[in-house]
């Protein structure tokens, strides 16, 4: 018994840990969250644009929905680190004239604010300045605008904007190499040409106005004023991402839980039930001296609650426990001014209510059948249980199975519902293994693609500004250089019907070989020499078909507009991207024959140097190294996997060992003397312990295609609540995560039979010819 | 002879007490016989049994089965000597309630060298005709013959029956000696009964009667009584 409770109260505990670690988790980045948000009154739209007087920033308040409207000035620079491998690269955002950023405020964790008037101070961001190592009073080198300046570093800092900080172009932090830098807006300004201009705004929407509406009026006005297209804060990165992990933490901090508490449910009712059929006499003799039902039944409801209030309270303080972990590893990537584990009253509550619920939904009919028990009928034993060839031996499987196959057939097909729900819930464990490690299925295969058959140069090159296509010959002459492709990328409005959507329009070298367009089957599709390819996720926003014309509006330059068939739709992987070729693209965006940057492809002993080479080059504005970012990628997403799987591989067997080990343990309770008594018939240990345990081995082995299934479904749901504009995993279970989940549930399930089937070993033979049970 | 216990005895450790359930009991089973080990409660006949049958193991004193000394195997060797050479019949049937009659005997043949059919022994103790039947559908006394088809279906050289009938009434009672009297006459197992009821000792061919753990006295039956004329 003590074995049995023991297991449910594990059962219960981990589904209390997880709600309490992942709700807790999930309650307390959002009220980090919006508290950061409120507090520094984060913004609900940005728009860039090329150059704009401070005067356009009034215009654009006074438009109707707007509330608050700051102008900035922010550029990308590169940084120059030491000992460092790639490139640094700095965002670089203006703090206003008189101190405080009126919109996206900035929290000084050390130091101090800028200086009034201070040319060569900054204020980096925490992460670069941890990863970094710097602290006030040091400087970084960084070259803005073609010129190489020494910075002073007089504070560290942080902001929502960049609470989750990723290099552009890239996909995961990377802070050894990127850091957001604040700097006084008349340095910014002066450095880029920016006086008493700006070329960002960041804006709130009044309450109760429609944030497209003020989107659409903010680029009516910045258009003239090279305006790229305002977006909601929904399509900031930062705050993207991390309602996204948001969004995932909800639905999966109520599904994992709700499994735990109804096998907990399930098990107590075995467990119970099998009690009470074994005190029956204990029962009657009871209400032979008068107890009442209600007396009787609470006797074993407390036993139920017992079971699962020490489940809960160990579940809730190892909760407590991890969640603060859990924060802790959510503080890696997000940063946030004050992020505590906070455990709300009503979680405790609803933790303390689900647990009841399941108690009195486990013990329930269990203790039924023992109240509605007559004494006089208790006190005589349990009639011999009646058996009868069921469906599957009818159906002839019967046949050709031995005695002891039968023995087991039937003990399951009397308890269909048993079997069932043991069943059902080994799969959950399988299930739960599936999801976890599908994660390194989906998400490796589309890096894979997107680094090894997409982006297949070895070095990524931006320029400031677009340079005549003649620079290919100049990079094609670097040493090492074996391969230079150019491409350009312009802002565009694509229009079908009423149907829009704002993208970067990229324009490919027809046999472009470095960076192809590819499909999520790695199918390879040409660059058209007419019209524009792009992601069928694109194509279903604008309710567009191949062969449909599309409305191209380029954003910049003579701002021209044309209509270009859609050639074909790509099925992929990540982002949003709509190609053409270079020459399609140059014709429809006028300004001659202009790149914006360049794939190469260098030999391994001159990328360093030729990395470094370009990065001091002017018109470079960043050099990026797909590889690297792979690399980093990899590190980062195997460290955080092998992190969560431990946890689930610690859940899945808390279930698959919850299960099998009460099943055997009831089995042998309910069938111990017809055991003991084939053993004193010469059944040697392992003969009866088949016997024993066969019924176990079946359930689990059904359990682990139901339990494919279960994760298949469980991995569709995920991928459903996924930010699908980022990326889109394919729905990819490989063999090797079906077979490693059956593997380690079965690995449990036989742990648990073993432990049980040394009590076949200890079984009383001579007490089997005595009694009756 | 196929079975010789030599010196027996048995403590059994109370607390603060031993219990002496054996005091160095010599007792033989020979080939072919019907033994009736008599006794009260508590006279130590069940822990004699136990030990031949090779279920417990005496404080003192040996147990050859032909040439093998029972005390020298461990408890796989134990299992391999019930498995093979003994059949054991049961007080309270023991029955596998999930299988049917004719399974329950075919549960001990699968594992048998070389054994009857289940058909040949259940039509040897009468239930040819109910073959089909799971426990729960028939009476004490059939299912009491079913064990004894089941413990001589691996054709065992000893077969040991502990108070075979002490759940079942008079009549049927006597019919469950009757089937064991026939088996013991056909097949030649040596057979030994366990009693605390003194009319069934006619029915043997020797009576080994037993008190306070040693063997009071033993009989040898020139004729064995009829059980037509066995009451109790």
């Amino acid at each position: 018994m003590k074995g049995q409770m023991l297991s449910i109260s594990l059962v219960v505990a981990t589904g209390i840990t997880t709600v309490v670690t992942m709700r807790g988790g999930h309650d307390s980045l959002a009220v980090a969250q919006a508290d950061y948000y409120a507090e520094t009154r984060f913004a609900d739209v940005w728009v860039s644009l090329k150059r704009a007087p401070e005067t356009v920033a009034a215009d654009v308040a006074r438009l109707p929905g707007v509330a608050e409207v700051e102008s900035r000035v922010t550029a990308l620079a590169r940084l120059d680190l030491p000992d460092i491998e790639g490139l640094g690269m700095g965002r670089f955002v203006s703090i206003p004239r008189d101190g405080r950023p009126a919109l996206n405020d900035i929290r000084i964790a050390r130091g101090r604010w800028l200086a009034p008037g201070a040319r060569d101070e900054v204020l980096v961001s925490g992460k670069f300045a941890e990863a970094r190592g710097l602290a006030p009073g040091d400087s970084v080198h960084a070259i803005l605008n073609g010129r190489l300046r020494v910075l002073d570093v007089v504070g560290i800092a942080n902001s929502p904007e960049h609470s989750y900080s990723v290099p552009p172009g890239g996909l995961y932090p990377d802070d050894e190499r990127y850091g957001v830098f604040w700097m006084g807006r008349d340095a910014l300004g002066s450095v880029y040409d920016l006086d008493g201009a700006f070329n960002e705004l960041v804006l709130t929407v009044a309450p109760g106005a429609d944030p497209e509406h003020v989107i659409a009026d903010v680029d009516r006005v910045v258009d003239r004023y090279g305006g790229q297209g305002a977006y909601a804060r929904d399509d900031q990165v930062s705050h993207r991402v991390l309602q996204s992990e948001l969004d995932q933490n909800r639905v999966m901090s109520t599904a994992i839980p709700g499994v735990f508490l109804l096998v907990a449910a399930f098990l107590l009712h075995l467990v119970l039930g099998r009690m009470i059929a074994t005190q029956r006499t204990e029962i009657a003799v009871l209400k032979a001296f008068g107890y009442r039902d209600a007396e009787v039944g609470r006797h074993y409801l407390a036993f139920a609650f017992v079971a699962i209030g020490v489940g809960a309270i160990v579940g809730t303080v190892g909760g407590v426990w991890l969640g603060g972990a859990y924060v802790e590893l959510y503080g890696a990537y997000f940063v946030f001014p004050e992020l505590d584990f906070l455990l709300a009253p009503y979680l405790l509550m609803a933790a303390a209510g689900v647990s009841a619920l399941a108690a009195a939904l486990g013990a329930m009919g269990a203790v039924r059948s023992a109240v509605r028990l007559p004494p006089a009928e208790a006190m005589r034993p349990e009639p011999p249980p009646s058996f009868e060839p069921g469906p599957l031996e009818k159906a002839g499987v019967g046949r050709v199975l031995p005695s002891a196959g039968r023995m087991i057939l039937r003990n399951m097909e009397r308890r269909p519902m048993r079997v069932a729900l043991s069943s059902l819930g080994v799969a959950f464990s399988v299930a739960i293994l599936v999801v976890g490690m599908f994660a390194f299925d989906g998400v490796l295969y589309m890096m894979d693609l997107q680094f090894r058959v997409i982006q297949r140069e070895d070095l990524t090159v931006t320029f400031q500004e677009p340079l005549s296509a003649a620079v290919r010959y100049d990079l094609d002459r670097l040493d090492g250089v074996t391969r230079v492709e150019t491409w350009r990328s312009v802002p565009a409005r694509l229009r079908v019907g009423h149907r829009e959507r704002e993208v970067g329009l990229q324009g490919l070298e027809e046999g472009s070989r470095l960076r192809r367009i590819v499909d999520r089957d790695g199918r390879i599709i040409p660059v058209p020499s007419r019209g524009v390819v792009m992601s069928r996720f694109l194509a279903e926003q604008l309710d567009a078909e191949t062969g449909d014309m599309i409305l191209a509006e380029v954003l910049i330059g003579e701002r021209r507009s044309a209509f270009v068939p859609l050639a074909g739709v790509v099925d992929d992987l990540m982002g949003v991207s709509a190609t053409m070729s270079r020459a399609a693209l140059d014709d429809l965006a006028g300004g001659g024959d202009v790149v914006s940057g360049a794939y190469l492809s260098v030999m391994d002993d001159h990328r360093t140097e030729v990395e470094s080479g370009l990065a001091q080059a002017p018109v470079v504005a960043t050099v990026a190294s797909p590889g690297t970012m792979y690399e980093t990628f990899e590190e980062t997403l195997s460290e955080s996997l092998y992190v969560s799987i431990a946890f689930l591989l610690g859940f899945a067997s808390v279930i698959s060992v919850g299960v099998v080990y009460n099943g055997s343990r009831i089995a042998l309770s309910e069938r111990g003397r017809e055991l003991a008594s084939l053993r004193v018939m010469g059944f040697r240990k392992g003969e009866v312990s088949v016997l024993l345990l066969g019924e176990q081995a079946l359930v689990t082995l059904l359990a682990v295609p139901l339990g494919w299934l279960i994760g298949y479904a469980l991995v569709a749901l995920v991928l459903a609540s996924l930010d699908s504009e980022t990326y889109r995993i394919p729905l990819m279970i490989s063999p090797r995560t079906y077979l490693l989940a059956a593997g380690l549930t079965v690995a449990a399930a036989v742990a648990s039979g073993w432990v049980v089937r040394r009590r076949v070993n200890r079984l009383d033979l001579i007490e089997v010819l005595k009694t009756r049970e | 002879m196929i079975l010789r216990a030599r010196g027996l005895s048995k403590i059994y450790h109370m607390g603060e007490v031993d219990v002496h359930a054996l005091r160095a009991v010599d007792i033989d089973l020979e080939e072919g016989e019907l033994m009736v080990l008599l006794g009260a409660s508590g006279s130590g006949k069940s822990t004699l049994l136990n030990i031949i049958g090779g279920l417990d193991r005496p404080t003192e004193g040996h147990v050859w089965y032909e040439d093998r000394d029972l005390v020298q195997l461990d408890d796989d060797g134990l299992t391999e000597y019930r498995r093979r050479h003994v059949g054991f019949v049961f007080q309270f049937y023991n029955l596998i309630p999930s299988l049917t009659a004719r399974e329950n005997v075919s549960l001990v043949t699968e594992i048998a060298r070389d054994p009857m059919s289940p058909e040949d022994a259940l039509g040897l103790v009468g239930l040819a005709d109910r073959m089909n039947h799971f426990p729960a559908q028939m009476s004490g006394g059939e299912q009491q013959r079913v064990a004894i088809a089941r413990a001589v279906a691996k054709q065992p050289r000893i077969l040991l029956c502990d108070e075979p009938t002490g759940a079942l009434d008079v009549e049927t009672g006597k019919l469950v000696l009757s089937v064991l009297r026939e088996v013991n006459d056909t097949t030649g197992t040596s057979t030994a009964i366990i009693t605390h009821n003194a009319a069934i000792a006619g029915m043997g061919d020797r009576v080994v009667r037993m008190s306070s753990g040693e063997v009071a006295d033993v009989r040898i039956n020139e004729g064995r009584t009829p059980l037509d004329e066995i009451v109790w």
